[in-house]
């Protein structure tokens, strides 16, 4: 199992690092929502892998638990990550309406005064 | 507790959805509003700051729950400082946002801009890892909407390229967290401390490897070379005021490097030794180097003032790098310096912006050109380093700091040389703008609808301005404000440098700090309704500290 969750977050991880390299938005996007998969299934992983364990402690008796907070940071960055893939979403959307062009580097000519500065 | 000492991230937090939910389409309610909580925070920052002179640590316990389980808030010499230059910035800033009609450009400015300042106070005064990157979360959202404020094609692009970079600053944030709880079992800064140096050297790999992460993510924040590539896109097509508000962002980058380098990695700790000041070093004064260079090849005002940021957080992180109390000492005098300098740049390449454009040529004379050429020649002095101001006692004690490094020759000849490429890159964009329009005919005097030459102020109004603020006139008391807390900053150098020395030596010698945070870690649950026992928490600490850390986050 630890090979398993190793080789995936691996996977993610080189296949978002690949897709943040390209040149257009889109697969800019992909890769990122790619690496924060990677880095919740890695955060998950760094309170040890544990099968059919309660994230509880019991004071009664030595039984196998598992980590609870990882499981709460996962979650907290779950949630950013995904507000952070929309707001990128509607950054890169608007960038390409307005550009009429998806690629992420620009040409820096300076503004001109008419231009809203 | 002292309840104090979350007044500064409740009460933006308060005043954001506010704004938003009654008061969206009242521009000037708004301002009133953005203005008061902006005022507001001054006070409460200049009553911490004076709690923390004395050299006590305070901490706030979130919900009650004791420091290595909960989130804790921690109030010292540096975040009370820090706070406080925050909050001044912000209300120069804001007056300068409103004054110029910035905010009434597009949606949602003074809302963002309270979030933005939530985030900002709050990376500064948390004690706790995760909690750090969750108020670097609240920063950015805020700054993402900010950054492409008023829209625009060029601005939507740099906004693109600046959310994308931090979006992987924030993943390599979490990989390092992940890796350095999966080591030590724990997130709270001081428990790490005590944690980390109990670390045995031989089995030190993925300490390491967490440790070098997370100088990586706030090198990015920092903006240092080569992680610097965000910056003089965003800042050059930020909307003005953001740019200078952004001023105090990659301070918060360098803040972090240096709360959790002194406290948690610091210099003495054995399984991390050789591995930051080592590679910080070199890698400040490239970023010295190659803002200089910027600074001198500009060819837009935007990205002239941008390059002039990566300097001064290259000569800040030169002075962090050396890793000694003298060295720190300076690095937090130039902080306040720099910030303030910064910001006044940003705001003075707007008023250029709005009257001729960003590029830096000759152009027919713009309105209160007088004026404003003072004030970019002030700004500039005091970015470069020159005699009569701060930037100047700063990279002094920066590089009476350094004569005890191994590399001083490298770190004086770098410092040297750069302020006087950036002096000459200064210059030569002055001459451009604000000389060489004076020969140009002046037949084709286009004014910009914003540059109405008759409201042109005289400079007694400016000062008197505060009371009956003139639309036209508000942007210049923004300013002046900054350049007068520079003037404040060069003629109380004194008292200021005993504090940062303080505060250094503080730094440097975390016990107190490690002590009062952990100070309640073995308190029993009183009031607990079972029977919670008191020996069962003592020894499960490592597994469930921070069981607590949703509840508090999901409520940002």
């Amino acid at each position: 199992m630890e090979f398993l969750v190793a080789s995936a977050v691996g996977l993610l991880t080189a296949a978002g690092i690949y897709l943040i390299l390209r040149r257009r938005t889109f697969p800019v996007i992909l890769g990122t929502s790619l690496l924060s998969y990677a880095v919740n299934v890695f955060l998950f992983a760094t309170g040890r892998l544990v099968t059919n364990a309660p994230p509880i402690l019991n004071k009664y008796a030595d039984v196998p638990y598992t980590d609870p907070l990882p499981q709460a940071l996962v979650l907290t960055a779950i949630v950013i990550s995904f507000g952070m893939t929309a707001v990128v979403v509607m950054v890169a959307l608007g960038a390409y309406l307005s550009a009429k062009d998806d690629r992420i580097n620009m040409d820096d000519t300076p503004a001109t005064p008419g231009e809203d500065a | 507790m002292n309840h104090l000492l979350i007044a500064p991230i409740v009460l933006p937090a308060l005043v954001a959805p506010f704004i938003i939910m009654t008061l969206r389409f009242h521009i000037d309610l708004q301002r009133i509003f953005s203005i008061a909580s902006n005022v507001l925070l001054v006070a409460i920052a200049l009553a911490l700051a004076v709690q923390a002179a004395d050299g006590t640590v305070q901490v706030y316990e979130l919900g009650d729950w004791q420091a290595p389980f909960g989130i804790v808030l921690v109030l010292d010499r540096l975040s009370a400082m820090m706070v406080l230059l925050t909050t001044l910035l912000a209300l120069a800033v804001n007056l300068y946002a409103v004054g110029s009609n910035w905010d009434a450009r597009g949606q949602n400015f003074h809302p963002l801009y309270q979030f933005q300042l939530m985030g900002i106070i709050g990376a500064f005064l948390t004690g706790d890892a995760f909690n750090l990157f969750v108020f670097f979360e609240v920063l950015l959202i805020a700054s993402y909407g900010l950054m492409i404020h008023a829209g625009g094609t060029r601005r939507f692009q740099a906004g693109v390229q600046y959310v994308v970079y931090n979006l992987l600053g924030s993943t390599l944030f979490l990989f390092a967290l992940g890796t350095i709880y999966s080591v030590t079992g724990t997130l709270n800064m001081a428990d790490l401390a005590l944690r980390v140096a109990e670390l045995p050297v031989e089995d030190s790999a993925l300490i390491r490897v967490g440790a070098v992460m997370l100088l990586l993510v706030f090198a990015i924040k920092a903006s240092l070379l080569p992680l610097h590539f965000w910056l003089p896109a965003s800042y050059a097509h930020a909307p003005a005021p953001v740019a200078a508000l952004f001023a105090i962002m990659t301070k918060v980058g360098a803040y972090a490097i240096l709360r959790m380098f002194t406290l948690v990695f610091g210099p003495d700790v054995a399984v991390v030794s050789g591995l930051v000041g080592d590679w910080l070093l070199p890698a400040a004064l490239l970023t010295v180097a190659v803002g200089a260079i910027g600074v001198l090849g500009a060819r837009e005002i935007g990205r002239l003032m941008s390059f002039g940021a990566i300097t001064s957080v290259g000569t800040l992180l030169t002075a962090i790098a050396l890793f000694t109390p003298e060295a720190t000492a300076a690095a937090l005098y130039y902080t306040v310096h720099s910030t303030l300098a910064a910001a006044a740049l940003f705001l003075v390449a707007d008023m250029v912006r709005e009257r001729q454009g960003g590029a830096i040529s000759a152009r027919p004379v713009m309105a209160q050109s007088g004026l404003i050429s003072v004030l970019f020649f002030v700004a500039a002095i005091a970015t470069a380093g020159m005699p009569p101001l701060s930037g100047f006692l700063g990279k002094l004690l920066i590089l009476d700091a350094a004569r005890t490094s191994a590399l001083s020759v490298w770190i004086w000849a770098v410092i040297l040389a750069s302020s006087l490429v950036t002096i000459m890159g200064f210059a030569r964009a002055g001459t451009l703008i604000f000389w060489k329009s004076h020969g140009l005919s002046t037949d084709d005097t286009q004014t910009t609808p914003e540059g109405d030459a008759d409201a042109a102020p005289s400079e007694e109004d400016q000062n008197a301005a505060p009371v009956t603020p003139r639309p036209a006139a508000l942007p210049f008391v923004a300013l002046f404000a900054l350049l007068a807390g520079l003037v404040a900053l060069t003629v109380f150098a004194g008292p200021m440098s005993r504090y940062t020395t303080a505060t250094a030596q503080d730094l440097f010698a975390p016990q107190a700090y490690i002590e009062t945070v952990l100070a309640n870690r073995d308190r029993p649950v009183t009031d607990a309704p079972y029977e919670t026992t008191a020996e069962h928490k003592a020894d499960d600490h490592s597994a469930d500290s921070h069981g607590d850390d949703t509840a508090t986050e999901e409520s940002h």
